[in-house]
């Protein structure tokens, strides 16, 4: 698998980026608000100054007068440390202030005598802002027009909106690191179903394909539902498989026991030395081929039932006693003993598969020991597990590594002459692992003989 | 009449720009090095020669040029752009003019920014003095008269006993002294005892002074029994030198104003660093960093410095109001009114 570039990652960075582009643009809109804020607040500092002035305006004898109160100026001198530049004009005589500031003549289309304007400029090499009020005063026989015009440096509207767009900056920066915090947050957050789903898969036995019962996000729901039809799918495969080799084993087996019966019935007939070996080896294919076919049908019942397994409460101790019972005649008939030493021991699992697992050992116990010997089924109890070990006084496992003998269709170099498959342990293992236990291979006691346990969690 | 006053020398300097300047004090001190500091100043010598001397030594390499003038000369002079390096004045007005019309220099400096916020302006213009309009009496003169602590109060004692005080009066010609209009213009803004005052004192047939010092070196000598509206430092300092009491000096608890003295650094300044460092000795001393050397008040706000529920006048455009030639006019015409013509009827 080609594993591309992280999802989460991605995510993040790309909530990273959006909230980074959200901190630039809401501080440029803050410094711009703040701009024109105070741009705002030094024109109606302006306004309220050159009309306060203007308010003043009269004629005395014929003569335009006015004086300029103390707050006019003293009102523009409490917002910032400005400079005040300011003119008054009657017609286009100079009645005081700065004769060389340039204020621009005539009205806009809104405005008109009476109306405050407005106007940027430079004066003295400094960016400036300029109030101007005209108004009409009789002076002698006709009105005249007198603007008043104060005009302020714009250092104040630069200190404040660099002041808050240092703020804004800050805040920015803090919403952009909590953003990010978040966005990482939010990614991981909205990736978890991804995660836990995959961790449920990943953490599935082998055989476990029972369909995932997760409550998927909408996005989640397809691929979660295509990988539960695809498990019912192989699992309906395997099943059929199962199926065909039961089926399979099945009749493979009523032919050859009618093969077997006939030979018998042959063997008992002939008389001649040479047929009647030819005979009994025949019959010792046919036997062959029987347990076979008899281990391969048990082995894909385990199979089968180890995929969904059951976890009824199974006494071993009943388990074992029955299964030494059913073995039994076998074991007299090559007069070995059976001893059994069990106890009553409860643990959760499929009764069927404990007993094939035992049953499987038990036979290896008693086909590989010699005639007048003794087997022994203990089931012993701790306080974690449940252990059933079956110990015989045969030739044992042998000096070399044992666990090769769990495989399939693997049998051990002592078996010059008796019946098996090579899967009675493969069976045996396979039952026991279904229900999370093992299987120990051993040496009897004394090293004598061969040791097989069964260990289960109780 | 400025020429009967004169204690100094009387020096025309030459400046770089040719304009020429009425100097009232002149002192050099020589320097080791090349440079030489230009200070123009409206304090009188004996206030700031123990100050110069101390920065002189510390700063010998630099030759220092004080000249004191008055504060109109002073506003006139740095407008024509005459090569200052610092321009001390207590005419506020004049001074924030200077600033305001782009004539001063920004400098920025550690002691600078220990200036409290109302103490300085857009970096160019520096308090380092908080100093109070006083009244000063003559003891002898006041013999059997209730002390007057308000206007309302000097305003009743001087019409109650107009004999008495009649051309024994004293106070600022505001058409000649740019500190006494600054008095006057604040004053008459601030209280409303302040025509009424001219009124009565108009009556009294008053002495008009360019100065403080001269005003009450006249109470000293008995010549005036009543100077108002005097610099109090200079008032301190002659009550410090008068042992014998003849000069008490009287903060009027009504209202009374506070002025910032200020030094700005011209446009035109040539000697930037020595300037700077002058400016900042000026700061250091108005906050009380230099002991010994100071005969100045101090720049602190305490109760002595400022009258009650008022602080030194602000320093912003408002200043500028009153220097208005429409509002100086006006002004001026009403304080004649009330002052000058009942003087010579
Ligand atoms: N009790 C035992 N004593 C000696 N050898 C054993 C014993 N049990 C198992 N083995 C060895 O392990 C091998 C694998 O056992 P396993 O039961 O899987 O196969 P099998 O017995 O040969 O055939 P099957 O049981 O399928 O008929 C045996 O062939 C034998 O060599
Ligand atoms: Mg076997």
């Amino acid at each position: 698998m080609i594993a591309t570039t992280s999802l989460g990652r991605k995510l993040t960075l790309l909530l990273a980026g959006v909230a980074a582009l959200l901190s630039v643009l809401s501080w440029s809109m803050v410094t711009g608000l703040a701009r024109q804020a105070a741009e705002r607040t030094q024109d109606n500092v302006l306004s309220a100054s050159v009309t306060t002035i203007a308010e003043t305006l009269r004629t005395e004898q014929g003569e335009v007068r006015l004086e300029l109160p103390y707050s006019a100026f003293s009102m523009l001198g409490a917002i910032s440390q400005d400079r005040v530049f300011y003119k008054v004009v009657a017609g286009s005589r100079l009645l005081t202030g700065y004769a060389d500031l340039q204020v621009p003549s005539g009205y806009g289309p809104d405005q008109g005598p009476g109306r405050v304007r407005f106007a940027t400029g430079s004066y003295l090499g400094e960016d400036i802002r300029m109030a101007s009020l005209t108004r009409f005063v009789q002076a002698g026989n006709s009105p005249v027009p007198v603007t008043v015009t104060v005009a302020q440096t714009r250092y104040g509207i630069g200190a404040i909106t660099s002041d808050l767009s240092r703020h804004a900056a800050g805040l920015s920066i803090a919403f952009f690191l909590v953003a990010a915090g978040l966005t990482s947050l939010v990614a991981r957050a909205s990736l978890r179903p991804l995660k836990t789903i995959t961790a449920d898969v990943a953490r599935r036995g082998p055989a476990d394909l029972s369909p995932l019962h997760h409550k998927a996000p909408a996005e989640l729901a397809p691929l979660l539902d295509a990988l539960n039809r695809l498990m019912v799918r192989l699992g309906q495969s395997i099943r059929r498989s199962e199926d065909f080799i039961a089926e399979a084993a099945h009749r493979v087996r009523t032919p050859l026991a009618t093969v077997r019966v006939q030979a018998e019935i042959l063997l008992r007939a002939t008389t001649g030395d040479a047929e009647r070996q030819r005979l009994r080896q025949m019959i010792r294919a046919v036997d062959e081929s029987s347990r076979s076919a008899g281990q391969l049908l048990d082995h894909a019942t385990v199979v089968y039932r180890a995929e969904a397994l059951a976890r009824d409460p199974v006494d071993l101790g009943e388990v074992a006693r029955q299964c030494a019972h059913a073995l039994e005649p076998t074991a007299a008939m090559r007069d070995i003993a059976l001893r059994i030493e069990t106890q009553r021991a409860i643990v959760r699992g499929d009764p069927i598969l404990i007993d094939n697992a035992l049953r499987n050992i038990l036979d290896n116990a008693i086909k590989y020991s010699p005639d007048d010997t003794t087997v022994t089924v203990r089931v012993l109890k701790d306080v974690e597990t449940v252990r059933v070990s079956v110990t015989d006084q045969g030739p044992g496992l042998g000096n070399g590594a044992v666990e090769h003998l769990t495989e399939r269709f693997r049998r051990g170099c002592n078996v010059e002459g008796i019946v098996g498959s090579g899967l009675g342990l493969t069976i045996a293992e396979a039952a026991i692992q279904a229900h999370g236990g093992r299987l120990e291979l051993g040496k009897g006691p004394e090293g004598q003989g061969a040791c097989v346990s069964l260990i289960l969690s109780a | 009449m400025r020429l009967a006053y004169l204690i100094g020398l009387i020096v025309t300097v030459w400046t770089g720009t040719a304009s020429s300047l009425d100097v009232e004090e002149y002192k050099r001190l020589e320097g080791t090095g090349e440079r030489v500091l230009r200070i123009l100043s409206t304090g009188d010598l004996a206030l700031f020669s123990p100050f110069l001397a101390s920065f002189h030594a510390r700063n010998p390499q630099i030759s220092i040029e004080y000249s004191v003038v008055s504060s109109g000369e002073l506003h006139r002079a740095i407008r024509d752009g005459a090569n200052v390096d610092v321009a001390i004045s207590s005419a506020m007005d004049l001074q924030f003019q200077l600033v305001n019309d782009g004539l001063a220099k920004s400098y920025r400096s550690a002691q600078t920014a220990s200036l409290p916020d109302w103490a300085r302006w857009r970096d160019q213009i520096f308090a380092f003095t908080a100093e109070p309009a006083v009244v000063v009496i003559s003891a002898e003169r006041f013999q059997g008269l209730p002390i007057p602590e308000t206007r309302q109060e000097v305003i009743s004692v001087l019409r109650d006993n107009p004999d008495r005080f009649k051309g024994a009066i004293g106070t600022y010609d505001v058409r000649d002294s740019g500190l006494g209009y600054l008095f006057a213009t604040q004053e008459a803004r601030s209280t409303d005892a302040y025509w009424r005052l001219s009124e009565v004192l108009g009556r009294l047939a008053p002495r008009l002074y360019c100065c403080s010092g001269q005003m009450i070196e006249d109470v000293a000598n008995g010549q005036l029994a009543l100077a108002y509206n005097v610099l109090g430092s200079y008032a301190a300092e002659q009550a410090a030198n008068e042992t014998s009491g003849r000069v008490q000096i009287l903060r009027m608890q009504d209202f009374s104003n506070v002025i910032l003295r200020t030094a700005i650094i011209p446009a035109t300044a040539q000697n930037i660093a020595a300037a700077g460092a002058f400016v900042d000795g000026l700061i250091a001393a108005g906050q009380g960093n230099r002991p010994g050397s100071w005969a100045l008040p101090l720049l602190d706000h305490t109760p002595e410095t400022t009258s009650p529920g008022f602080g030194p006048i602000r320093l912003g455009p408002a200043l500028m109001i009153y220097l208005d030639p429409l509002n100086k006019r006006a002004f001026l015409e009403e304080w004649e009114n009330a002052m000058v013509q009942r003087q010579t009827p």
